[in-house]
Formats: C-alpha cells, sequence, structure tokens
C-alpha cells in the first residue's frame, strides 16, 4: 500500500544539516508569505523589508547582532540542557528573572560606581539558576515533568515583574507609569558607537559558546551530560550522577538567560518594565535556535544570528505593514514545524518505491 | 456578604471557568493514552477562542462558532499528528511549534477584532427544578453554560470508552505497547490520529467556550496558559477522566478566587496561583506514589514504527 520507505540513516552529514536547516526556515517563509498575502501585502515586498531591514543596511545588522545576544546566551544555555534531555521550556523566565536582580542592583542595592555592572552580571546569573534548579530539583528528585515546571515558572517570573513594577518597585518619577526609575548612569553596559549592541554580553555570549562546547566535547563531565542525555540506563550503571548532571546544566543554562536578561535592561532599557517589552520571547525563540544548531553551542553563535535577522526584520515588518508583535511567534511555530520535518530527511532516508510484503523485523 | 453566598458563588464559577479546562483535559488524556503528547493545547485553545468569536460575531449565531471552533482546533491537532505520528518527529518540539504557531496566528488573524462586544454570546441557562434545591441548586443550576453539562456528561462518558470498552481497551494497548497492540490487529496509526484529533477538537471548544460563553470578547491573551494547566491537570488526573473532572473544577476555583482575593492582595501576585498551586500539587502526587511514572502511558512520546522496537 505505501508509496514510500523509510530507513535509519547512521549518521547525517554536516551539509545535509545545514541544508535542511536552510530548507526548513525557507518553507517557513514561503508559508508566511501566504499570510501576507491574505493580510493584504505583497509577499515578495513583504521578503524585501525583511531582508532590508536585517542586512540592508548598517542600522540594519547591527539591530540583527543587538537581537542576537539575548538568543545566542539563552540559546548555548538550552544546547546543554538539551544535550542531557532536561526540556528547558522556562529560558523565558530565567531571563526575567536576570533582569529583576539586575534592577534591585541597580536601584535598591546602594552599591555605586564600577562595582555597579560587576555586581549585576554576578546576581542576574545567580538568579536566573536559581530560577532554574527549582525545576531541575523537581525533576531530579522526584521525577516532575519538567516541561511543565520549567513553563509554570515562566508564568511566575512574568507576574512577579508585573508585581513590581505595579507594586513595590514602581518609580516615583515615571508619572504614574508602571516602570521603575531609571538605572543609574554607572549601571548602563557600554555600547558600540552609533548601535545598540551592548558588546560586553556579547562577548560573555561567544565566550560562553566556546566554554560550552569545551565542556560538552573535552571534559568527564561533559562526556556524563551526553550519555545521560543518550542512555540514561547506561549512565547509571556506569554510576553517574543524575542529580548532580542535571543540577550543574541547569544552573548553567538559567545563569546564561539570567545573563541575557541583564544584558536587556542594563544594555537597552534601563529600567524594568513589562516583561514582553524586556523580552520579545527570545526565550522561546532560543529554543529554536539551539534545535537549528543541532544541539551544538559553537553553532548556536550562527544560528542566534540567524533568528536575530529574522527578529530585526520582522520589526521592520511589523511597523511598515502594521503588523502585530505575535508575528515573531508565527514565524517562530513555523520554522519549528518544518525544521523537525526535514529532520526526518537527516535521520532516515526515504526512497518512493513499495515496501516489501510482510515486516521483517523483531517483533516488538 | 455570608459565607454561604460566597461559597455558592466560588462553587458556581469553579464550573464556569473550569469547563474550558475540563474540555482541554479531556482531550489531553485520549491523547495521551494513545501514546501522543500534545503540547499545542495552548495554541489550540487560542485558536479555537479566536475563531469561535470571529464566527459568532459575524454570524451572529454562537453555536456555530463553537462549531467551528472544534473544527479548527481538530484541524490544528491534525498538524501534530502528521509531524509526530506519520514524521515520527520529537513530540515535545512539535507541540511546542504548534503553541507558537498558534499564539503567533491567532495574535495575527485576531488584532482587528480586540476589543469588540460580542452580542450575540451563548445564553446563560437556569436548570428549571434543581435550581430550588438548597444550597446546591444556586451553585450548580443557576446561570450555567449548556455546555457546562456537556462537558461534565463528557467526562464520564470518556471514563466509560475508555475502561468499559473494547475501543478504549484498544487505545490503552496503543499507549502502553504498540507492537503488540498492532499485532492483535488494532491499526496503530489510525488509533493515535483520532485520539490527537479528538483532543484537538475538544481543545478547539474549551478556547472558544472562553470567547463566546465565559466571557463574550476576544483579547489576544485570553487563554492566559490554560493550555499548560491541561497538560498538567493530565497528569495529576493519573490519565483517569473523572479525576481529570476533579482537578479541573479545583483549578477553576483557583481562577476564579485569583480575582476574588483582590481587595486584599496584589492581583498580580495572585494571578500566579494557578501555577504555583499546579507545581505544588505535582510535586504532592509525585511523593505520594512510588513509582516514577505514575502510570503513564508507556509508550508516550515514542514514535511507531513497524518493526522496530
Amino acid at each position: 500500500m505505501r508509496l514510500f520507505t523509510i530507513e535509519k540513516r547512521p549518521s547525517p552529514s554536516g551539509g545535509l544539516v545545514l541544508l535542511t536547516s536552510v530548507l526548513a526556515i525557507l518553507a517557513a517563509l514561503v508559508v508566511a508569505g501566504i499570510f501576507f498575502w491574505a493580510w493584504g501585502a505583497s509577499p515578495l515586498h513583504a521578503y524585501r523589508l525583511i531582508l532590508q531591514g536585517a542586512l540592508g543596511s548598517k542600522l540594519g545588522l547591527a539591530e540583527t547582532v543587538r537581537r542576537a545576544i539575548p538568543l545566542l546566551l539563552c540559546g548555548v544555555g538550552l544546547t546543554l540542557a538539551f544535550r542531557a534531555l532536561f526540556w528547558n521550556i522556562g529560558a523565558e523566565g530565567q531571563l526575567l528573572l536576570g533582569a529583576v536582580a539586575a534592577t534591585w542592583v541597580a536601584l535598591f542595592s546602594g552599591l555605586e560606581g564600577p562595582w555597579l555592572i560587576p555586581a549585576m552580571l554576578a546576581l542576574g546569573f545567580l538568579a536566573g539558576a536559581i530560577w532554574a534548579l527549582i525545576p531541575a530539583l523537581l525533576k531530579a528528585r522526584l521525577g516532575i515533568n519538567d516541561v511543565i515546571t520549567t513553563l509554570m515558572m515562566n508564568y511566575i517570573a512574568m507576574y512577579l515583574v508585573l508585581y513590581l513594577i505595579h507594586g513595590p518597585w514602581k518609580g516615583p518619577q515615571m508619572r504614574g507609569f508602571a516602570y521603575t526609575d531609571f538605572f543609574p548612569k554607572a549601571a548602563w553596559l557600554p555600547l558600540v558607537p552609533g548601535t545598540r549592541i551592548h558588546w560586553l554580553t556579547l562577548i560573555l555570549g561567544v565566550l560562553a559558546a566556546l566554554g560550552a562546547y569545551i565542556l560538552l566535547t573535552k571534559t568527564k563531565r561533559g562526556f556524563e551530560i551526553r550519555v545521560i542525555g543518550e542512555n540514561p540506563e547506561a549512565a547509571r550503571f556506569a554510576g553517574m550522577s543524575y542529580t548532580r548532571t542535571i543540577l550543574l546544566v541547569m544552573a548553567l543554562s538559567g545563569g546564561l538567560a539570567g545573563l541575557a536578561g541583564v544584558g536587556e535592561v542594563a544594555g537597552v532599557h534601563h529600567i524594568l518594565r513589562q516583561p514582553e517589552q524586556i523580552s520579545l520571547g527570545y526565550g522561546y525563540t532560543a529554543i529554536i535556535v539551539a534545535w537549528l544548531a543541532q544541539r551544538n553551542p559553537l553553532a548556536v553563535i550562527l544560528t542566534a544570528l540567524l533568528l536575530g535577522a529574522l527578529m530585526a526584520g520582522g520589526d521592520v515588518i511589523k511597523a511598515s505593514l502594521g503588523l502585530p508583535f505575535q508575528l515573531v511567534n508565527m514565524f517562530n511555530g513555523l520554522i519549528l514545524a518544518f525544521l523537525i520535518s526535514a529532520e526526518l530527511l537527516m535521520r532516515y532516508k526515504v526512497s518512493f518505491r513499495p515496501r516489501r510484503k510482510g515486516w521483517a523485523g523483531r517483533p516488538g | 456578604m455570608g459565607w454561604e453566598t460566597w461559597l455558592i458563588g466560588t462553587i458556581s464559577r469553579a464550573l464556569a471557568y473550569g469547563t474550558p479546562l475540563l474540555l482541554g483535559t479531556l482531550g489531553e488524556i485520549y491523547a495521551e493514552r494513545s501514546g501522543v503528547l500534545n503540547l499545542g493545547v495552548e495554541g489550540m485553545m487560542v485558536m479555537g477562542a479566536f475563531s469561535a468569536f470571529a464566527t459568532a460575531y459575524t454570524t451572529g449565531n454562537p453555536w456555530l462558532g463553537l462549531l467551528v471552533a472544534a473544527c479548527v482546533g481538530g484541524a490544528f491537532s491534525l498538524i501534530h499528528a502528521f509531524v509526530s505520528i506519520t514524521l515520527r518527529a520529537n513530540q515535545i518540539v512539535s507541540g511546542l511549534a504548534l503553541t507558537m504557531l498558534g499564539l503567533g496566528l491567532a495574535g495575527v488573524l485576531g488584532r482587528g477584532w480586540e476589543g469588540k462586544p460580542l452580542e450575540a454570546a451563548l445564553p446563560a441557562l437556569t436548570v428549571p427544578h434543581l435550581a430550588k434545591i438548597p444550597g446546591l441548586g444556586p451553585s450548580l443550576f443557576v446561570n450555567q453554560n449548556a455546555l457546562v453539562y456537556l462537558a461534565a456528561g463528557l467526562a464520564v462518558l470518556l471514563w466509560f470508552v475508555l475502561y468499559k470498552t473494547k475501543i478504549g481497551i484498544s487505545i490503552r494497548a496503543v499507549g502502553d505497547d504498540p507492537a503488540t497492540a498492532d499485532a492483535m490487529g488494532v491499526n496503530v496509526f489510525r488509533t493515535r490520529y483520532l485520539c490527537v484529533l479528538l483532543g484537538g477538537v475538544l481543545a478547539g471548544l474549551g478556547g472558544g467556550y472562553l470567547s463566546v460563553a465565559y466571557r463574550p470578547a476576544w483579547t489576544e491573551g485570553m487563554t492566559a496558559g490554560m493550555g499548560w494547566i491541561v497538560i498538567a491537570l493530565t497528569i495529576f488526573a493519573f490519565w483517569n477522566p473523572l479525576l481529570g473532572l476533579v482537578g479541573a473544577y479545583f483549578f477553576g476555583a483557583l481562577y476564579h478566587l485569583s480575582y476574588r482575593l483582590q481587595p486584599w492582595t496584589s492581583p498580580e501576585l495572585l494571578k500566579t496561583m494557578p501555577y504555583v498551586f499546579a507545581i505544588l500539587v505535582l510535586a504532592l502526587v509525585a511523593r505520594g506514589t512510588l513509582k516514577r511514572r505514575m502510570n503513564a502511558p508507556a509508550a508516550l512520546c515514542e514514535p511507531y514504527i513497524r518493526g522496530e522496537e
């Protein structure tokens, strides 16, 4: 009955991986084009706007890089968690906690001068890590589903930020708006002149990618992370500690997302404001970044830029075609759906001929 | 206000707010029982909410709105079914993609519809004789939507089908041991497709209930994470429709209280209540059960390939 057969492919080549990723993004753009058309805008015009907005000018390129910074930090952390098969869907909340911690240091800690920024980064990392360790502990100790807990923590973090900016941290100088006051100048991250690229966080992100790559491929700990993700049974027989490994990857994953949050409030906004303005869904988009990179931290540098370009381009069409913010989510969903469908091509060989009668496999 | 009125109001609203949760949970229980985790519930619900509102607003018929919501939810779930069952992609990632897609699409399409009042809302009804029972009457039978009773009845029906009929045995077999079920002549692919489809239809209906019955209006974030509460509910209902009924009403009450208690505490902190409770209940359930998987379908999340283990 079947028109095609599917066989397992031993291991996909690098070129094939790149090809499927690009194909997935192109397919998503084609489908998105149908929606642009339904919206009453010419798809070709929209594509040109995206391309110009992301890469066409110096300003566009700078915006691409700025968007890529939080994606890079969150994405690198997620590759670690996903390698250990811990489904951290909570980078969004961990990012927000980093932003909260940075805001506390900047406005309420009493610290001043050159110590401010290091303290913000350190506490931001810590806050993100702690937020991520709660689901990690719940999974390692009680076996509670990680997808759900990390997601619930996102909602709790979101409402926590809203509580702070509507309540105790509401800025007296903000004339009734739900923002905190502006951070003192010493708490602003330095920018590349003429852009909004907060380069300190960018460097941290690249270092994190290198560090995570070395951790995964060159150290005993990294070996344990991979074995636990690929074959938990074998890991247990070899005496590897699941709890210790999961706590480690989640502390790093959450901490890096926390750093991304510090970067957004200290580098871009200089206030704590509505969660969806601080983050724009970076924590969710980072899932795609990590998945596109085939869970390889070094490749995240590339994929973060790719999605950063898409976000920067999306900004431009939002502004000029009047499309809402949710457009980013639509793109994300489409890319992800096409990407995992395309993975079939990587993991399996599909040939278009009828299957032989009967099945020669082992019975389950 | 006496505590009796307060209690009656809370129970009555718990049923009303628990109903979309219940519909979503019943569908997810069936999908997961057949071995397919669908994390796209939030996306399917929000698409259901939007399509129901848009249909009811244009045609003036809320029932047609609900029908369209169920169809849209079902169509959306088929994307997940195709990607995860036929293409055997990772079910977690595929479900996440579905949620992102649903939130994005509903946000983009629904932009022009925000803030419009819906005249053609589903009418609330009062059951003639039962409403007169003291205490019970006003809490259960006054000013509720027909869908509230439909959902409760559906929970009983789906429980019966799952545990007492041949269809139910097939579904559970497919979710626990697809290879054996296949050898016994059960069509694994068809069973999984139909269960995922049922999940989508019910999630869409739950979303539609929100926008044409519970709060007749459309706002982009109106599902507010209910789809994720549904995923949690499925687990601590132990994949049992009747326990799902209890859990859905409990969380309905929590959602209601998060509005009701606002004079006393910050509304933002109160809104975290359902999420905090979801984590707490999961932790309690996990502590109370010795087995790690808590009776989960054994082949949950595993794609089925004939002749491969």
